[in-house]
């Protein structure tokens, strides 16, 4: 094949948007290696408790990794602490996780979209490189092979205030839109839209190519 | 009886159970001078006694200090292992603080606290500390007080006492405490405490009081004047 670049042997597309007292993360489903695609069931969301979730974008394995060492750090935090990480909290976990591999570092960008239980349920939502470089936003989180369409696509969707279902329509609309661009990335999609009282998971079918 | 004959080595249990150098920590603590805290309905007091030598430049010497801005802890038994204590106390609940972006719970540095002081009781070529540790201080849990052994033992407490008159006190904090009391209260009865078992004339230069309440969360050390002042609210 082709000369390897390791951000983009597997392919991922993720967007984190906040809403009136709500938050969404979605993620493609795509797998693949390089060019080819192996599976359209591969979510890169995952849930680290009702109200925090986190998408992992770049290399698939390092995904994988890092996401199970996240559940042992978070397991433990709330055994001995008696409670969840705050969304703040566990980005900057994961931010510190990420730096202490400084000079050998994991391939992944992680979005991370939550609700703050100390700040009356608080939309949050982070992004970080992968040294664990952190920056919050207020309106919105892109990551993946092709960030860029998928940030010109909100900046034009977006508004602020929008509602649960709102919410949804504008970050599916941004997904199928920005994926349709990226060769690795699609296949379709997957959204979590998180409230204070629940968190609803709907498929999107998208252009599977 | 066969007791002595075992505390030759910290990790070498004794016939009875016991670790013979954990009891003769636990000994030093009580020749120490008497440290009381209160934990009120709004916050944390802590308050120790100062007795020092005549020629001592008292602004100098401080018992009680801040682990973070709103955790604070003062001992009793030897002052150059309770500095090592509070270092290492700092320095945990600083790197929890830079790990989380969140400030530690009491709770949290209570346990590293104890963790560390067992680590002692459990090496080669170490001793314990000889001190107990009274731990103050407020988070979103509320107002909290941890008493830290030698043993590396630690518990939550409402009221308690270490140090030279510690049985005592805590039996008049036993008759004093009730759950509704304010911060206020509890000034007034750890100093009423702390007069009871005081040898001499209890003043304003020879005691250190802490609070901390739930309100603005910064637990502080009072100064001369302000201890004057609650002193004066009360009958002598």
């Amino acid at each position: 094949g082709e000369a390897m670049s390791i951000q983009t042997y597997n392919g991922a597309a993720i967007i984190a948007m906040s809403g009136q007292e709500c938050v969404a993360i979605a993620s493609d489903l795509r797998f693949g290696v390089q060019n080819q695609t192996l599976a359209c069931d591969h979510k890169k969301v995952y849930r680290m408790h009702d109200r925090l979730y986190m998408g992992l974008s770049g290399l698939a394995t390092d995904a994988q990794t890092l996401y199970k060492r996240f559940v042992f750090k978070h397991n433990l935090y709330r055994l001995r602490e008696e409670r969840d990480m705050r969304p703040q909290t566990f980005a900057s976990m994961v931010s510190a996780t990420l730096y202490e591999k400084r000079f050998g570092p994991y391939f992944v960008e992680p979005v991370i979209a939550g609700l703050d239980p100390e700040e009356g349920h608080a939309p949050f939502i982070a992004g970080m490189d992968s040294l664990g470089a952190m920056e919050t936003a207020k309106d919105f989180m892109c990551a993946g092979t092709n960030s860029e369409s998928l940030l010109g696509v909100c900046e034009t969707f977006y508004r602020p205030g929008l509602g649960p279902e709102e919410l949804f329509e504008v970050i599916s609309q941004c997904m199928l839109s920005g994926v349709d661009r990226d060769a690795l990335a699609g296949w379709g999609a997957v959204v979590y839209v998180i409230s204070k009282d629940q968190c609803i998971a709907r498929t999107l079918k998208g252009r599977m190519d | 009886m066969g007791e002595s004959s075992y505390s030759f080595s910290l990790t070498t249990f004794s016939p009875s159970g016991k670790l013979v150098q954990i009891e003769y920590a636990l000994n030093a603590v009580s020749s120490g001078s008497t440290s009381i805290g209160i934990k009120a309905k709004n916050g944390v007091v802590i308050a120790t006694e100062k007795k020092l030598p005549a020629l001592i430049d008292e602004t100098s010497v401080k018992k009680m200090h801040n682990l973070t801005d709103n955790i604070g802890m003062v001992y009793s038994g030897m002052g150059p292992d309770s500095r090592v204590l509070l270092r290492k106390g700092r320095k945990s609940a600083m790197n929890y603080g830079l790990y989380y972006k969140d400030p530690i719970p009491v709770a949290e540095l209570a346990h590293r606290l104890a963790s560390v002081m067992q680590d002692y009781t459990q090496s080669g070529g170490v001793r314990p500390f000889g001190v107990s540790l009274l731990i103050a201080g407020c988070d979103e849990r509320g107002p909290q007080l941890y008493q830290v052994d030698p043993s590396g033992s630690y518990w939550a407490w409402k009221a308690s006492a270490i140090g030279k008159n510690f049985v005592n006190a805590k039996t008049d904090l036993e008759k004093r405490y009730n759950e509704e009391m304010e911060l206020e209260d509890a000034i007034h009865t750890a100093l009423f405490t702390l007069k009871k078992g005081f040898e001499g004339e209890m003043n304003e230069k020879n005691i250190e009081v802490g609070i901390v309440d739930d309100k603005s969360r910064k637990f502080k050390v009072l100064s001369q004047a302000e201890i004057l002042d609650y002193l004066n609210e009360m009958e002598f």
